[in-house]
């Protein structure tokens, strides 16, 4: 049985929406100020009581499951499975390490399995369900920690992680100036989050939450632009499952060509002009 | 305040990841081993508070210990730590893949015995990328945490970090004793100076074992197949940008 869990304050709409989903059989409602924000130690108080009911409990692999999961996994006296890609069987499961560079196949035999799953490796269930909704008290703490504020990103482009088309940048643009001259009207004109190889941040052309890479962010949009990047291990291994790689570099030696499908050996000062001039007769 | 410091050995991030033919694992002989990226981050932050760099006061931080949980040659990356700025270091001796519930425990021990008033450490090793280790502790232990940190601000009794989450920032407020993870932004690690290393050479490393902390390490989980990843078909080249917008087009990306 597939219980849904949706903790938060007035999240009622997030509940109905949950019972939506085909194939949940039950929304465990908890609403309250101690959930407003989702913060780890509430969400432990809140989960590991109710696992004595199931045998499994995922997390979504974003920051809030990340951070709550392995609580809930310690407070079991259960090891967690992270980034779950792959289901093979009940107790057979696929996950990535060393940023994608290999996939293991592990079999976890514990009475209860604690998992985060990876959202894109799996397609979103159908909203044909009407699943029962029932309420359930929020912890009420006290809390050893405390939410003070936020900030969120007021940029129009989309999130890094979750774009469906990413820009980046590398070390032949030279200058942070050059690196947002070029980069911004491109993104702008693919709606794409802008990105940066390890090699740019470090000289500062572009701020550190741009990194692609191994240490940096792990992305795998439909679209990866790669402007004047050669394509370091470390910055292929957070990007190459996107599912197109357009390379632009006048080095047509640079290791970003092996693993493109569309390389064009240009001078990106003349070639992201031409692309975007090419873009817009194309509609875009 | 002291501070620990946990930190791991990993295959340097520089290098190609190798899976063995047998699918037994990955291949790790003869590759050069380094601290995990995220744990440097961590070491520095620590000794930025004893040095009262990086925004801290200083003396914020009384001690910096470095801890290692991992075979003989953990020792190398304690030294690292030690030539960061650690004072001394622990190793608890285990060989083969110890698994985070696992370090957990073996961190709760130690603490236990030590009593730090803040634990920093990595997000996430590179190697098995589970992002589980600080999280578990902080639960084994009752603390708070404040995961993928920033920045840290200390404030008498308490931490104000703010982490980097999904979307942007968020700042919380941990009460000490705290349990604190690294992400990249919060520092830039340096490099040790030669002396540097030199002076770590002479800093004690206390050796334990996890029966000495009566902990059980034996894995929950059974790795039964390492592969490679679906290799890309990538090399195809273009001759002109018309073409390319062509091939976006194809692929149905645009």
């Amino acid at each position: 049985m597939w219980t849904c869990l949706s903790p938060g304050k007035n999240a009622g709409a997030a509940a109905a929406e949950a019972a939506k989903i085909d194939g949940v059989r039950k929304v465990l409602h908890a609403d309250g100020a101690s959930l407003a924000k989702q913060m780890a130690e509430p969400l432990e108080a809140l989960i590991t009581p109710l696992a004595a009911n199931y045998d499994a409990i995922l997390f979504p692999a974003t920051t809030t499951g990340k951070n709550a999961a392995p609580r809930v996994a310690a407070k079991l006296d259960v090891m967690q499975l992270s980034g779950v890609i792959g289901v093979e069987s009940a107790d057979t499961f696929v996950r990535p390490i060393y940023a994608g560079n290999a996939i293991i196949t592990v079999k976890d035999e514990q009475a209860k399995k604690v998992l985060t799953v990876q959202p894109t490796a799996f397609k979103a269930a159908g909203a044909g369900g009407s699943a029962a909704v029932e309420t359930i008290p929020a912890p009420n703490g006290p809390f050893k920690s405390a939410f003070v504020g936020e900030e969120l990103a007021k940029s129009d482009r989309p999130e890094l992680t979750a774009a469906k088309r990413v820009v980046s940048g590398g070390r032949a643009l030279g200058s942070a100036e050059e690196f947002k001259k070029v980069l911004d009207p491109l993104a702008d004109k693919l709606g794409a989050a802008v990105g940066a190889s390890r090699a740019a941040v470090d000289a500062g052309y572009a701020p550190n939450d741009y990194q692609v890479g191994q240490t940096g962010k792990v992305v795998a949009p439909e679209l990866y632009v790669a402007i004047g990047i050669s394509g370091a291990i470390q910055h292929l291994a957070g990007m190459k499952d996107s599912k197109v790689i357009v390379a632009i570099n006048k080095d047509e030696e640079a290791p970003i060509f092996q693993i493109a499908d569309v390389g064009l050996v240009a001078d990106y000062k003349a070639a992201v002009p031409e692309l975007l001039e090419e873009l817009s007769k194309a509609g875009l | 305040m002291k501070v620990l410091v946990p930190v791991k050995r990993v295959l340097d991030y520089n290098l190609k990841v190798r899976v063995k033919p047998d699918g037994s694992g990955v291949d790790l002989s003869n590759l050069k081993m380094s601290i995990n990226p995220f744990c440097e981050i961590a070491v520095e932050e620590a000794v930025r508070m004893k040095e009262g760099a990086g925004g801290h006061a200083a003396g914020a931080a009384t001690e910096v210990i470095a801890i290692s949980i991992g075979p003989e040659q953990a020792q190398e990356t304690l030294r690292n730590a030690l030539a960061i700025g650690a004072d001394r270091g622990i190793l608890v001796k285990a060989e083969g893949e110890v698994e985070p519930l696992a370090v957990a425990k073996l961190l709760k021990a130690v603490i236990e015995a030590e009593k730090p008033d803040l634990v920093i450490l990595g997000k996430q090793a590179i190697d098995d990328d589970s992002n589980q280790t600080g999280q578990m502790l902080a639960a084994l232990l009752d603390w708070p945490q404040a995961t993928f940190a920033s920045k840290i601000v200390l404030d008498g009794s308490k931490a104000n970090v703010t982490r980097e989450v999904d979307g942007g920032l968020q700042t919380v407020a941990v009460e000490l004793p705290a349990i604190i993870t690294t992400d990249l932004r919060l520092n830039e690690p340096r490099y040790a100076s030669l002396p540097n290393i030199m002076k770590a050479k002479k800093k004690p490393i206390d050796v334990k074992t996890p029966a000495d902390l009566g902990v059980d390490v034996s894995p929950r989980l059974k790795v039964v197949k390492t592969a490679e990843p679906p290799k890309r078909t990538g090399g195809a080249k273009v001759k002109t940008v018309a073409e390319l917008v062509g091939k976006l087009k194809e692929a149905g990306v645009i």
